[in-house]
């Protein structure tokens, strides 16, 4: 099996690389959560705050959700790495299917 | 075998989730179980708008009445965190630090039964203080069953983690073994997904009205 | 392997069967089980041509009536078509890629005993207080005034086994993506493979819906939750939406499947390569991409508003143009082919106007006006057992006999086998085709008797006669195989003669490992290409080494099991005075979470075939 890393000859160095790698990608984690933290703390605060109406707080809060799970998927479980194509495919399909299901139940169930 | 192989700094790959065929195939026949799990959920999200407020009587609790923020608050940061501390603990996967993997694990078990716990507790008083229960409307229905599947995944995630824990605990890493922690953090953040929407479409939506 | 020639005790035997990881093996319990339910599925369907065959018949009551139609339908759509489908998936599809295994052999066996259980479970109800009796749709507002318990063995039993389906699903599309052979790009995978492809992602995505459908009827039912209960604000009209949304691509993933082995067949005994292979990948796609949009189609007159129908109308038609694309492929792959009418070919080519009539009506039934002359009448009887069993289980029986050398290794008679067509075709179109005008001419559907003197006598009394004509058909079809077991003629890895795919490059039955040296694949057709090039075989793309072989195991039983012991707790703890439910209910999900426990914690490396043992295998000739 293949190691799908950049080999220098030199195990010392190939770790240390690797390790340079890792804490760099653990940065953007830390980071990636500090963004949806943030979202979180404006989404309570839109729903919180007295002067947005619902037709504003609604979409909005929803928005600030779509963004927030991107950043889940694509680096908490790191689907912005190589590889994740065929998962990327399957996941949106249900999210299409998902989201069909929902805007029928929201459209064509109470009449 | 390779699956059982002894492993130093130097020798252990750079992805150890995908190195053996039977983790290539684990690995993505979790993430379309994860495809299927959408829908599944999706489905529970939709019949929860269809089902929201409709209660047999006007005397009874709506969703603006029920929810709190400071509860929802904490949970939804509780659950966020352990997100986190379960990224910490590939990281330390990666870099080949058993021991710190298996403590970062550990943390995010803590938060999660912290988190099971403060929803024991909300559906407690629920219950008790607006007579909101499974069978007293369509509405309690819905919301109890979106929740609670969702209730149910994380004490799930509980077991696995815990039970990877244990059965490695002695034998640390190796290509058999990493695939199975990745896969059931690929679970767990996948919760934190769903609660992202719940926490926006049946809480903070609820309390908009 | 020299323990695998022995001869074993039937203890032994059966004990092979229940630990089995091995696809071949597994398609094989799929084929005897879905067989079993097919025919109970047929007597069920000659109990109502029976009690239909004169005006004001008493042969069943109405309330029996009611269960017989329901489990007519249920049995033959879940325990007999998935599985029956399933089974050749099972047998074929890692033959077909070049793969050892499928990619996960343990779940494998899980799905299918999870089927299984479910299966039994349903039937049980016969035994244990009357079946089912809300026809197959179990619509909400019906089935929630049903007594007894027959609709909570709709619910539990189905439940359980649609998760096997799920994970059979899985299993597919992993194996399909992550194990095919050297050179075996998607764009050279045979069309069967293709549609296992399709159909397995549509299983992935449609089995959720039913899923959260049926607990949502679970928890009505039998926890006190309020769901479909207008009184309390619920909705019976969600229950038909999660139905359909996983109800109509259900009806894809057993045609898809079907398409396919009609592509390999036509292939096959036209001599020639499928006509617009790339044509029929993308309409295989387009297909199941389409099928997600159509569901409300089966809810027309439920008041959705023109705009809603008008949607679902158009969608439901387009489905017409990825199917005409197909049906005018199978007709260009035989003109000019040296065309073999063998059993399977001659199903293959009724299928063609057999299933085109059933599109027709279903384009009929697509325009959303003229469905409320149609609806609930029938016509839609005729129609959906004119795509059904003009398509599936055409198909299906055309498969039994293309596959039969390859799973057992014998060829079934042809000539009983064109017997079985025959009456088959006949008694097909006796019995649906008049139903059509049953329908026009004012008869109900899951009516379960009529006057006299309203003009559906004569017709009635035909249906019912070409009914028994399949019956006949069927019992020839058992007699068949029954004498060719007995017989056991050995026959060679290629019999029909004119494999073009590589499950008929190894031996019939193929050792258990498949391929002693994975095949190297070049093109489309590959060992067609071979054969054409005057080769024996495939090239192999790997020398001989030791082979990974997954273990056997007793767990998949023991966790479906505990599913099924929690069904008849959940089942009866809401009746009065019952203390033993919920504990039952505790222990059964206790058995599977264990046995997942066990399964968990076990580490399970499999073993290895080693190359002197394989070497050995050549020499003796393989045996199964």
């Amino acid at each position: 099996m293949t190691n799908e890393q950049l080999n220098s000859g030199n195990p010392k160095v190939d770790i240390e690389y690797r390790r340079k790698k890792n804490a760099e990608e653990m940065r953007y984690q830390i980071i990636t959560f500090a963004l949806m933290i943030f979202l979180t703390l404006v989404a309570f605060v839109a729903v919180g705050y007295e002067g947005f109406s619902a037709s504003f707080a609604v979409p909005f809060i929803l928005v600030l959700a779509f963004v927030q799970v991107a950043f889940q998927l694509y680096y908490f479980m790191h689907m912005s790495h190589k590889g994740h194509e065929a998962p990327a495919l399957f996941l949106y399909s249900g999210v299409f299917v998902g989201f069909i299901t929902v805007l029928a139940f929201m459209t064509v169930i109470w009449w | 075998m390779q699956a059982e192989e002894k492993f130093t700094n130097e020798t252990w790959p750079a992805s150890p989730e995908k190195q053996t065929l039977e983790a290539k195939n684990k690995f993505l026949g979790f993430w379309f179980f994860l495809g299927g799990e959408t829908v599944l959920f999706a489905s529970l999200f939709a019949t929860y708008l269809a089902l929201k407020d409709k209660v047999p009587n006007s005397e009874m609790s709506l969703a603006k009445d029920l929810f709190e923020m400071p509860l929802v608050f904490a949970m939804t940061m509780i659950l966020l965190t352990s997100s986190l501390t379960s990224v910490y603990a590939m990281y330390h996967m990666k870099n080949f630090n058993f021991g710190k993997m298996q403590l970062w694990i550990a943390i995010t078990v803590l938060l999660g039964l912290v988190f099971l716990g403060l929803e024991i507790y909300e559906f407690n008083h629920y219950v008790h203080e607006f007579g909101h229960t499974f069978t007293s409307s369509a509405f309690g229905s819905a919301f109890y069953t979106l929740v609670g599947f969702h209730g149910a995944h994380v004490a799930f995630g509980l077991m696995w983690f815990i039970a990877l824990m244990i059965r490695n605990g002695k034998r640390g890493l190796n290509l058999y073994n990493a695939p199975k922690y990745y896969v059931a953090s690929l679970y767990w953040h996948f919760i934190d997904v769903v609660w992202v929407f719940i926490f926006t479409v049946v809480y903070l939506m609820g309390m908009v009205g | 392997m020299s323990t695998l020639a022995q001869k074993k005790g039937f203890g032994a035997t059966i004990w092979d069967y229940l630990t089995t990881v091995d696809h071949k093996k597994i398609a094989i319990l799929y084929l005897i089980a879905g067989g079993f339910f097919f025919l109970v599925g047929g007597l069920e369907a000659m109990f109502i041509r029976v009690q239909l065959a004169v005006p004001n018949n008493d042969f069943v009551s109405a309330g029996l009536y009611n269960e017989i139609l329901t489990m007519h339908g249920t049995t033959m759509i879940f325990l007999a078509a998935m599985p029956l489908v399933f089974a050749f998936m099972n047998a074929i599809m890692p033959l077909q890629i070049g793969a050892r295994d499928v990619a996960f052999p343990f779940l494998n066996s899980l799905g299918f005993w999870l089927f299984f259980f479910g299966g039994v479970f349903l039937n049980l109800s016969w035994f244990l207080g009357g079946a089912p009796d809300a026809g197959w749709t179990s619509y909400a507002s019906l089935s929630l005034a049903s007594e007894g318990h027959g609709i909570d063995f709709y619910v539990l039993g189905l439940q359980i086994s649609g998760a096997g389906t799920l994970i059979g699903g899985i299993n597919f599309l992993v194996t399909i993506i992550n194990m095919r052979a050297p050179g075996m790009t998607y764009m050279r995978m045979p069309m069967f493979t293709w549609a296992t492809f399709v159909t397995s992602a549509l299983i992935l995505f449609a089995f959720p819906p039913l899923t959260i459908g049926l607990f949502l009827m679970l928890f009505d039912r039998m926890f006190g939750a309020n769901f479909f209960d207008p009184t309390m604000g619920g909705n019976t009209i969600i229950w038909e939406h999660f139905f359909w949304i996983f109800g109509h691509p259900e009806v894809y993933i057993l045609i898809l499947p079907a398409f396919g082995i009609f592509s390999e067949i036509f292939a096959i005994f036209s001599r020639k390569r499928l006509f617009g292979y790339s044509s029929m990948v993308f309409a295989t796609v387009l297909i199941g991409f389409l099928g997600f949009m159509v569901w409300a189609h089966h809810m027309f007159t439920t008041g959705m508003g023109p705009i809603a129908n008008a949607i679902f109308a158009v969608a439901t038609m387009a489905i017409a143009v990825p199917t005409g694309i197909k049906i005018f492929n199978w007709l260009f792959t035989m003109w000019g082919g040296s065309i073999q009418f063998t059993t399977p070919m001659m199903y293959a080519v009724a299928f063609i106007p057999s299933f085109t009539m059933g599109g027709v009506t279903g384009v009929m039934l697509a325009s959303a006006a003229q469905d409320y002359q149609y609806h609930d009448s029938y016509f839609v009887v005729a129609h959906f057992h004119y795509v059904i069993v003009g398509g599936v289980v055409f198909a299906l029986l055309a498969g039994t006999h293309l596959y039969w050398p390859k799973m057992f290794g014998t060829m079934l008679n042809e000539k009983m086998g064109k017997w079985t067509f025959w009456l088959f075709l006949i008694g097909f179109h006796l019995t649906f085709f008049i139903q059509h005008f049953l329908g026009l001419w004012g008869m109900p559907r899951r009516i379960f008797t009529f006057n006299e003197g309203q003009g559906l006598d004569a017709a009635n009394a035909v249906s019912t006669v070409g009914a028994f004509f399949m019956a006949v058909s069927t019992i020839i079809l058992l007699i068949n195989i029954i004498m060719t077991s007995i017989k056991n003629e050995k026959v060679g890895s290629d019999p029909w003669g004119d494999g073009r795919t590589l499950e008929w490059a190894i031996p019939s039955p193929p050792p258990f490992y498949n391929f002693k040296q994975l095949p190297l694949v070049r093109g489309l057709d590959a060992l067609w290409i071979e054969k054409m090039e005057g080769k024996k075989g495939m090239t192999p793309a790997e020398p001989l080494g030791d082979i990974h072989m997954p273990n056997n195991s007793i767990i998949p039983f023991v966790m479906s099991s505990g599913l099924f012991v929690a069904a008849f707790g959940a089942m009866y703890h809401a009746d009065e005075g019952n203390t033993w439910g919920i504990p039952v209910l505790i222990i059964g999900l206790l058995i599977t979470l264990g046995s997942m426990l066990v399964r968990s914690v076990k580490d399970d490396h499999g073993y290895h075939i080693h190359k002197e043992e394989l070497v050995d295998d050549d020499d003796k000739g393989v045996k199964a």
